[in-house]
């Protein structure tokens, strides 16, 4: 095998992570992150679920038959999204009910089924763990570091524990209200994507048209 | 039917599958490059979403609530938990005939929605209609017209978001911020706007 099992597990950490580069998964990403509790959650059981699966998945690989094999995939996917969900209801019914219904949504997530297809579906099944578990954890980062931001500078708090005291008790911060909403994880994910690439010269896209220097000729 | 109306709107513009709850995005993202395809997958998605919406109402009113079977003899099962793996069976499915129905009488739609027909079993906005669907408790009347309209309203972002993009190729963007980066600020910019329609009371 030419990739140590190190590197699967760290590559898709910055290097080929599934929000920033591989672009799936996104829509979750964004919904969850308005706090950084929900967020971690949310990273748990994605992480997991994308694991258990992509290692399922491995195991009968042999014997699933082409021609059904996406029925195959939910099929496994959805009864260890059942799994998680009912965890959660029983232990965290509060952080339930805030991801609604973004945990039934982990079915749908292009990361899992991504992951299935392309790497389970012709590994086996301990390099399929690690590799479910390393994506996992990359959409993970991108959620947390999304969470931070948003929850930080949204709220004036981590985890719910207040760390910049705001106005309203008496405090200095005046919080950023705007990144509570919907349209301000766009930008937080857009200029992370930035970031990365700026970081990583490697992963900027071709332009489809360039801009020609008419002075120069 | 005042309430089905507003419901309606309230799906188009206020609570925007694709702008405000972000499903369907990675389709959102990569499909919006062209408004001819956009327009096509949009219409394709209102159809499954329009007929899975209700399916899967019936199903969970008869087959899955507590005491939904008592017809059948069985008052005390609940099988909610079911529900999940049910709701992507039918999308599964339907997604399948439609296919199969297209394809035999109306070849030419059939061969303009090409590969988007089957990709939308695992777009987030059908499976999240159907969810959103079981979580606000529509009736059946309330369940079809949320699934036409969310569709429409999801049609109508990827839409608009293509035309955006149509244009925006021939801009001057940062290196890094090229592709990828850009299509997400203009999306933020465009829930912004699709935001102020939350003013609006009926």
């Amino acid at each position: 095998m030419a990739q140590t099992k190190k590197d699967m597990l760290v590559d898709p950490l910055v290097d080929n992570n599934p929000i920033t580069l591989q672009v799936l998964g996104i829509c979750s990403a964004l919904a969850v992150t308005s706090s950084l509790q929900v967020a971690f959650v949310m990273t748990l059981a994605v992480t997991f679920v994308t694991a258990f699966s992509s290692m399922f998945i491995s195991i009968l690989r042999n014997q699933i038959p082409g021609s059904i094999r996406i029925i195959v995939q939910m099929v496994i996917i959805a009864s260890l999204v059942i799994l998680v969900d009912q965890v959660l209801k029983a232990y965290a019914f509060e952080i339930s009910k805030t991801l609604s219904v973004f945990v039934g949504l982990i079915i749908t997530n292009c990361i899992v089924m991504g992951r299935a297809e392309a790497f389970a579906m012709s590994n086996p099944p301990v390099a399929s763990f690690i590799d479910g578990l390393g994506n996992g954890m990359g959409y993970g980062l991108i959620l947390m570091l999304v969470g931070v931001i948003r929850e930080l500078f949204g709220s004036g708090s981590l985890f719910g524990m207040t760390i910049l005291e705001t106005v309203n008790n008496g405090g200095w911060y005046v919080p950023n209200g705007m990144l509570l909403l919907p349209p301000s994880a766009f930008f937080v994910i857009g200029l992370l994507i930035w970031g990365f690439r700026t970081w990583k010269p490697n992963q900027v896209e071709e332009r489809e048209y360039k801009i020609q220097n008419v002075e120069a000729h | 039917m005042e309430g089905l109306i507003s419901l309606a709107v309230k799906a188009i513009f206020v609570e925007n599958l694709a702008l405000s709850f972000f499903l369907g995005m990675c389709t959102f993202i990569a499909v919006s490059k062209k408004i001819s395809t956009a327009l096509g997958l949009g219409i394709s998605v209102m159809l499954v979403q329009a007929i899975t919406v209700p399916t899967n109402n019936l199903l969970l009113t008869y087959l899955l609530k507590p005491g939904a079977l008592a017809w059948a003899g069985f008052p005390d099962v609940d099988l909610t938990f079911l529900g999940l793996i049910s709701y992507i069976g039918v999308i599964a499915a339907m997604v399948q005939i439609l296919e199969m129905i297209l394809d035999k009488y109306f070849p030419p739609l059939y061969n303009a929605l090409g590969v988007f027909l089957p990709l939308i079993t695992v777009n987030c906005a059908i499976l999240g209609g159907s969810l959103f669907m079981v979580e606000r408790d529509y009736n059946f009347a309330e369940a079809t017209t949320y699934g036409l309209s969310s569709g429409f309203g999801w049609a109508l972002a990827i839409t608009a978001m293509a035309g955006v993009r149509e244009k925006l190729k021939y801009s001057d963007v940062p290196d890094g911020l090229q592709g990828l980066g850009i299509t997400f600020i203009t999306a933020g910019l465009m829930a912004m706007a699709f935001m102020s329609f939350s003013g609006v009371k009926l």
